[in-house]
């Protein structure tokens, strides 16, 4: 039970003034832009627009820049500031199979058509900090190679020739959307995969590391990771056929798991999906690894770990959701206190 | 769409500039900024599911022929959206049409297939040739 009190004003104002200050440092320091965050922390900024499910590099830097860079703040300013805007419409379904992709790699095809490409990854380097960047100046320059243009199959469709894979399954219907539905069990795969798309990343990473660990494993293969771009086209009613209005972002992870059959269905290889705003590696496979968990009563296993039950997972990826109610105990709680007190202190009186 | 959506408003607005005087236009709709909600494919080719929200900016003009012009571009600069809804009323009279796609629409696509082309050659560099294990050649 919390008290209605008044009060605090005052000082309320004080400690924003002071949080300006503290957020502005040492002001013979030069001030950060939100150009400079949105071009060069990157990451932090695909972060923020992911857990806070709003694409919009510009706005995620400013926020960046607002909350001193606690992303988890950062999202919890963009999810307010979405709601501030009217929806004009959804997406036709984004193609990732026609991505403009960055990169893209597969842990299980080593020669796969349209080759392994690596992109700007951190994967190889060292992870020797690199004081040439305090110095600053300018990187190398960039090697470049003319395009063979050779198509980049998706690894699912080259599995899935052999029918060694399970296919994509094809219903139009429109998907459960969380942001106007209340979350409601069983949760079908379209509305895991949004709350999972908006999750906490080192939630879902603690979640997917454990089941590479043995609770509702897997056997889990990364059978195709892309990033790049995609068009976003939407059918206005106003035209009645479909606009590319822009691009985004994404990174896909396709992983491949293994699967005996059952009664009705062949051995196979089974899949899980991750897909993500942004370059969010680490993300876009936690989240394929989980949702393949997920898939566990649907695929007759036994549900026994964490990351297999639905509800625990939905009920805690969302980092907004989880900060509101871990911080409300900074709410003053002062008269359910004074009544545990009382409590404590009658028990010890009846003991003695 | 495609193009225009792209460009940038000031790339826009030279090209209009280069197309000569222009028709009046009057604003009908916006520029308003709002939201579309992203979807993806479960699995990548499978049932529709809700991805998250991108920030778009529309804008509807009329230009003094009454022709209209409708414009959808993803962030939120409303002078964009406005400048794309004007070569969209500008497309649609015949009379100039031609003009405006080798003014405006052809260099915006060329710069647009430009920048592609520059990433995919560094996407290209960064492609693994394998060295085969017997005689660590390629």
């Amino acid at each position: 039970m919390y008290v209605t009190v008044k009060g605090g004003e005052q000082a309320i104002d004080a400690a924003h003034a002071w949080l300006a200050e503290e957020r502005r440092g040492d002001v013979s320091v030069p001030e950060l832009s939100v150009a400079q965050i949105a071009e060069q922390l990157g990451r932090a900024v695909d972060r923020a627009m992911s857990e806070g499910s709003l694409y919009d590099r510009d706005l995620a830097a400013l926020a960046i820049k607002q909350s001193q860079g606690d992303l988890i703040e950062a999202a919890f300013l963009l999810r307010a500031y979405r709601t501030t805007l009217p929806r004009f419409a959804h997406s036709l379904p984004i193609d990732t199979a026609s991505m403009r992709a960055e990169r893209r790699i597969s842990a299980i095809y080593k020669d796969l058509p349209g080759g392994q490409i690596l992109g700007p990854t951190y994967d190889y380097t060292h992870r020797l900090l690199d004081f040439t960047l305090a110095a600053g100046g300018t990187p190398p320059p960039v090697a470049s190679a003319e395009p063979d243009g050779e198509a980049l199959p998706r690894v699912p469709d080259i599995l899935g020739q052999e029918g060694l894979l399970e296919p994509d399954e094809g219903s139009d219907a429109t998907p459960g959307d969380l942001t106007r539905e209340p979350l409601l069990f069983p949760a079908p795969r379209d509305v895991r995969l949004q709350a999972l798309a908006r999750g906490d990343e080192g939630f879902l990473l603690a979640l997917g590391y454990s089941t590479q660990r043995g609770y509702g494993g897997t056997h889990p293969f990364a059978g195709e990771i892309r990033m790049g771009e995609v068009s976003v086209e939407i059918e206005p009613a106003e035209l009645g056929f479909a606009i590319d209005i822009g691009d985004i972002v994404v990174t896909e992870c396709q992983m491949v798991n293994q699967f005996k059959g059952s009664k009705t269905v062949p051995a196979q290889f089974t899949r899980g999906y991750g897909l993500v705003f942004g370059f969010s590696e680490r993300k876009a496979m936690a989240m394929a690894l989980v949702d393949r968990a997920m898939r566990a009563g649907e695929l007759g296993e036994d549900v026994t770990a964490p990351a297999q039950d639905i509800e625990f997972v939905l009920y805690h990826s969302d980092n907004i959701e989880a900060t509101g109610f871990t911080e409300h105990l900074k709410l003053p709680h002062y008269v359910d206190f004074q009544s545990e007190l009382q409590n404590v202190r009658r028990m010890r009186r009846a003991a003695e | 769409m495609a193009v225009l959506a792209r460009a940038s408003d000031a790339a826009i607005a030279e090209r209009l500039d280069a197309c000569g005087p222009l028709p009046a236009f009057e604003r009908v709709r916006g520029p308003e900024q709002g939201l579309v909600m992203a979807r993806g494919r479960t699995g990548g080719g499978g049932a529709p599911f809700n991805l998250g929200e991108v920030t778009v900016t529309r804008c509807t003009v009329r230009a003094a022929n009454g022709l209209i012009g409708h414009a959808y571009v993803t962030g939120r600069n409303g002078r964009h959206a406005e400048l794309a809804a004007c070569v969209d009323a500008l497309m649609q009279d015949t009379a100039c049409t031609e003009t405006v796609e080798r003014i405006v629409i052809t260099p915006l696509e060329a710069a647009e297939h430009a920048r592609r082309a520059a990433t995919a050659a560094k996407a290209e560099a960064t492609k693994v040739h394998f060295f085969a294990m017997q005689n660590m050649r390629t």
